[in-house]
C-alpha cells in the first residue's frame, strides 16, 4: 500500500485534534485532542520508518509516546489540582496571566 | 638540612603559632596561648641563627641562596614563583625581627596578663611575625608584595585590639588607609621595573638593572620613587607618617614591637634590598635621603612639646627612622641597617619601660601627671635611662656609634649630603633634649601620688578606667584594656625582656666599631658586592672625629634638658609662654593632620559629595537607569496586549505559525 494513504489518515487525524485543541474550552478534552496530534505524528513516523525500512522513525515513535504519557500525568494533575482548589473547569476562565 | 630549608622555617614557625592559637583559642588554658606564641619565634630566632651559622661557613660570594617551593604564576614574561632569598641582609633582618619579638612576647605574657583578648593578641602577634619574616625573606617582588599587605593588615589588627575604643579603631583605619597608598605605591613601582626586566626575581632583577635601564632614566626613577612611596607609608616619613602617632592607641608591647622595633623598618630594608636600582636612579635615592632629613628634624621638634609619653617616644621613631633611610638612601647600607639593630634594642626597651611607667600610673600616659618614680620603679628606671642615653648616643652605648656611622658616611660623601650630615647632628642635639625630658619629668622632681604609693608596695589602681586621650569612661569588658596594671618589679618576664634589652643597647654596638672591627659592614658585604657606594671606606681617624663630635652634641642636649627641667624647673613653662606661636605649630604636629585634610580629604569628600548629588543623581538615576527603565517600560506596554491569558489564542497563535513556517519551507523547496 503506498504510504500516502497513511499520512491521509495521519493528517486527518492531526487536523482532528488540533481543530479540538482551538475549538473545545474543557481541559480534559483539550487534553485528548493534544493525544489525537501527538499520535498522528507518531502514525506519520512509524510510516515513513516502514517505507525507508529504517528503525529510526519507529524509535522516535516510542520517545514520543514516553513524552505524551509524562505530558498527560502532569496534564492531568493539573485538572486534578484545577478541580480541588474549586476553580472553574474551563480554560477561558483560567485566564489569570493576562497582560 | 641546608641553609634555605632552615630559612623556610623562619617564617613557618610563627605561622604554625598563629594557627595553632587561633584554632585552638577556646580550648587553650590559662597563659598557654602566650607561651605558645613566645615559643613559636623563638624557634624562629633559633633558626635565624643556624642559618647565620651555616652562611658563614661558606665563603662570601656563595652567601646568596634562593629556594622555589612551588611557582605562583610562571607564564612569558612572569616567573612568579614562592621563593625566598636567603642572604646576609635577609637573615639580618630575620635575627634582629625573631629576636626582638621573642622578647615582646615574653614581656606581653605579663602585661597583657588580666585582658580578656588574651589569645586573640597572641594569634594576630603571631601573625604579624609571621608576615614580617614573609617580607625580609622574600626572593621576589610577589612574595615581598604578600608579606608587605600582611604586615599592614596586622598592624591594622593590633591598633584597633581594643576594638570597643572608637579612637583605637579610627586610629586603626587611618594606619591602615595610610599603608594601602604605601602598597599601592610599591606595586605601580614594581609594574614599572618589572616592564623592563621581565623577572619579578630579585636576583635576576639586581643583574639586569645594568643592561636593561641607563643611568637616571625615567622609568627607573619612576619605579623607583614608588618604591619610596610604600617605604615612606610604612616607615611613616613625612608627609605619610601621621598614622604612626596615632598607632600608640595599641597596646604598649605592641607599639614596641610593630611601630617601633620592626614593622616600621620595612622602609629601611626595601630601600637597602633595592639598592642597585636606587643606585642607577640616584635621584629617587637623592629624594629618599632628603625625606628622610626632613622627617629626622620635623620629628624631633614635635617630640619636644608632646605631653604623651607613648607619643613622644612614636615621634622618636619617626625621627630615627629617619636617620636610617636617610642613610641606606645615600648609601650607607650596612650604617642604616646597624642603626636599625640598635635602634630596635633601645626603642623596644624604651616602649616596655613606658609601659610599665604606664601600669604604675594605672594607664595615664601624660607626663603632666607623672613624676618623681625614680625611687618606685628603680629597675624601670634603669632601663629606661639606658635606652634613653643609647637613642641620645651617649658613648659608649649602642646609638652612639651607629648613629654617627651614618652622619659620618654622609659627611665622608660631601656635597650635598654634608648638608643631610649637619642636619642629622641637629637632629641629635634634639634627641637628647626630648628624650631627657621624659626621663626628668617622669622620673625625677616631686613624687606623685601613684609613685609614693608604690613606695610603699602598693600599686595604684584606676578607680574607673579612662581612655587616656579623651578621658572618657571604659569597661574592663572584653574590647577594652584589661582590668590589670603591671609594672616589670614585680613580673619576672617583664624583667627578663627588659633586662635582655637592656643589655643589647648598652654593648649591641660592639658589632661596629670604626678602627676595630666592622662586624655589621663585613657581614652585610655579599649583599652589597656589586654595589659602588657601599664600599666607600671612611677613615676610621676621620670617623673617630664624628663619634667625638656626635657624644659632645649628646652631652650637650642633655645638659640643656637639665637645666630646663631639673635645676629650673619653671623655665619650660616660661619659655614656652614667651615662643607660643612656635609652642602652638610644635603642638599640633606642624598641622599636618590639617594639611592632609585640606589637601586630600576634603577635596575627596567634595568629589563624593558632587558625584552623589549631580552624577549619581542626573546622569545614572536619569540617564542611564531611567533610559533603561524607560525602553523597558514602552516596550513591554506594545507587548503586553499580545498576552490575553486565553490559551486557545496561543495554541491558535501556535498552529498558526507552525503552517507559516511549513508553507515557507514547502514554496522554498519547490
Amino acid at each position: 500500500m503506498a504510504i500516502g494513504w497513511y499520512l491521509t489518515v495521519s493528517a486527518l487525524i492531526f487536523a482532528i485534534g488540533a481543530a479540538g485543541v482551538l475549538t473545545r474550552r474543557n481541559p480534559l478534552v483539550i487534553l485528548l485532542c493534544l493525544e489525537l496530534m501527538l499520535n498522528a505524528a507518531n502514525l506519520a513516523l512509524v510510516a515513513f520508518s516502514r517505507m525507508w525500512g529504517g528503525e529510526d522513525g519507529q524509535v522516535f515513535a516510542l520517545i514520543v509516546m514516553v513524552v505524551a504519557a509524562c505530558e498527560v500525568t502532569v496534564g492531568l494533575g493539573l485538572i486534578v489540582a484545577l478541580y480541588r482548589r474549586r476553580l472553574p473547569i474551563d480554560v477561558d476562565e483560567l485566564n489569570e496571566l493576562h497582560g | 638540612m641546608t641553609a634555605t630549608t632552615f630559612g623556610w622555617l623562619i617564617p613557618l614557625c610563627p605561622l604554625v603559632g598563629t594557627v595553632i592559637i587561633s584554632l585552638g583559642w577556646s580550648r587553650l588554658p590559662g597563659r598557654a596561648a602566650g607561651w605558645i606564641g613566645t615559643a613559636a619565634i623563638g624557634l624562629s630566632f633559633a633558626c635565624s641563627v643556624v642559618v647565620v651559622v651555616s652562611l658563614l661557613g661558606k665563603s662570601p660570594e656563595h652567601r646568596q641562596l634562593t629556594s622555589a617551593l612551588w611557582n605562583y604564576a610562571v607564564t612569558p614574561g612572569l616567573d612568579a614563583k614562592m621563593s625566598i632569598l636567603v642572604d646576609p641582609l635577609s637573615v639580618f633582618m630575620a635575627l634582629v625581627v625573631s629576636g626582638v619579638s621573642t622578647l615582646i612576647h615574653l614581656y606581653s605574657v605579663s602585661y597583657m596578663n588580666e585582658d580578656r583578648g588574651f589569645n586573640r593578641y597572641f594569634a594576630y602577634l603571631n601573625f604579624f611575625v609571621f608576615s614580617m619574616l614573609v617580607l625580609v625573606m622574600a626572593g621576589n617582588f610577589v612574595l615581598l608584595i604578600v608579606g608587605w599587605a600582611f604586615v599592614g593588615a596586622a598592624s591594622y589588627l593590633l591598633i584597633s585590639f581594643w576594638y570597643r575604643r572608637t579612637t583605637a579603631t579610627r586610629a586603626g583605619i587611618k594606619a591602615f588607609v595610610i599603608n594601602v597608598v604605601g602598597d599601592v605605591g610599591l606595586v605601580l613601582g614594581t609594574f614599572f621595573i618589572l616592564r623592563h626586566t621581565g623577572t619579578v626575581d630579585f636576583l635576576k632583577t639586581f643583574s639586569a638593572v645594568h643592561h636593561v635601564f641607563h643611568h637616571n632614566q625615567t622609568d627607573l626613577v619612576a619605579g623607583c620613587l614608588l618604591l619610596l612611596v610604600g617605604a615612606f607609608a610604612k616607615s611613616a616619613q613625612v608627609p605619610l607618617h601621621t598614622w604612626l602617632p596615632d598607632a600608640m592607641e595599641g597596646p604598649t608591647p605592641v607599639s614596641a614591637l610593630i611601630h617601633a622595633a620592626t614593622m616600621v623598618t620595612a622602609g629601611v630594608y626595601l630601600i637597602a634590598r633595592m639598592h642597585p636600582l636606587f643606585e642607577e636612579a640616584p635621584t629617587a635615592g637623592d629624594v629618599g635621603a632628603i625625606g628622610g632629613c626632613l622627617t629626622l628634624l620635623i620629628a624631633a621638634t614635635i617630640a619636644l612639646v608632646q605631653t604623651d609619653i607613648k607619643r613622644v617616644i612614636a615621634y622618636s621613631t619617626m625621627s630615627q627612622i629617619g636617620y636610617m633611610i636617610m642613610g641606606v638612601s645615600a648609601g650607607a647600607y650596612s650604617a642604616g641597617l646597624f642603626h636599625l639593630m640598635t635602634h630596635a634594642f633601645f626603642k623596644a626597651l624604651l616602649f616596655m619601660a613606658a609601659g610599665s611607667l604606664i601600669g604604675a600610673m594605672a594607664g595615664e600616659q601624660s607626663l603632666d601627671r607623672m613624676g618623681g618614680f625614680r625611687k618606685a620603679l628603680p629597675f624601670t628606671f634603669g632601663c629606661f635611662l639606658v635606652g634613653g642615653l643609647a637613642l641620645s648616643g651617649l658613648p659608649p652605648f649602642s646609638g652612639w656609634l651607629s648613629k654617627d656611622d651614618i652622619i659620618g658616611f654622609l659627611d665622608h660623601r660631601g656635597g650635598g649630603f654634608l648638608i643631610l650630615g649637619i642636619a642629622g647632628y641637629v637632629g641629635a642635639l634634639l634627641t637628647g633634649i626630648y628624650t631627657f625630658r621624659m626621663i626628668f619629668r617622669a622620673f625625677f622632681g616631686e613624687p606623685v601620688d601613684q609613685a609614693r604609693e608604690l613606695e610603699h608596695g602598693h600599686l595604684a589602681h584606676a578607680e574607673v578606667p579612662r581612655n587616656p586621650m579623651t578621658g572618657e569612661e571604659e569597661d574592663t569588658e572584653i574590647g577594652f584594656p584589661g582590668p590589670g596594671h603591671f609594672v616589670a618589679e614585680r613580673e619576672v618576664p617583664m624583667k627578663i625582656a627588659m633586662g635582655s634589652l637592656a643589655v643589647l643597647a648598652m654593648i649591641g654596638g660592639v658589632l661596629q666599631i670604626p678602627g676595630v672591627d666592622r662586624g655589621v659592614q663585613r657581614f652585610l658585604a655579599p649583599s652589597f658586592a656589586t654595589s659602588k657606594l657601599a664600599h666607600t671606606d671612611v677613615a676610621s681617624g676621620t670617623e673617630w672625629v664624628g663619634l667625638v663630635i656626635g657624644a659632645a652634641i649628646a652631652i650637650l642636649g642633655i645638659a640643656i634638658a637639665y637645666r630646663l627641667w631639673v635645676v629650673r624647673p619653671g623655665a619650660p613653662i616660661e619659655l614656652r609662654q614667651r615662643l607660643a606661636p612656635i609652642h602652638r605649630f610644635l603642638s599640633n604636629k606642624w598641622y599636618f593632620d590639617e594639611l592632609i585634610d585640606v589637601l586630600v580629604v576634603r577635596p575627596a569628600l567634595l568629589v563624593g559629595r558632587v558625584a552623589e548629588s549631580v552624577f549619581e543623581r542626573i546622569v545614572i538615576g536619569g540617564g542611564v537607569t531611567g533610559g533603561t527603565i524607560g525602553i523597558v517600560r514602552a516596550g513591554s506596554a506594545a507587548v503586553r496586549r499580545w498576552q490575553t491569558g486565553f490559551l486557545r489564542y496561543y495554541a491558535a497563535a501556535m498552529v498558526l505559525a507552525m503552517g507559516a513556517v511549513a508553507l515557507y519551507f514547502l514554496i522554498s523547496s519547490t
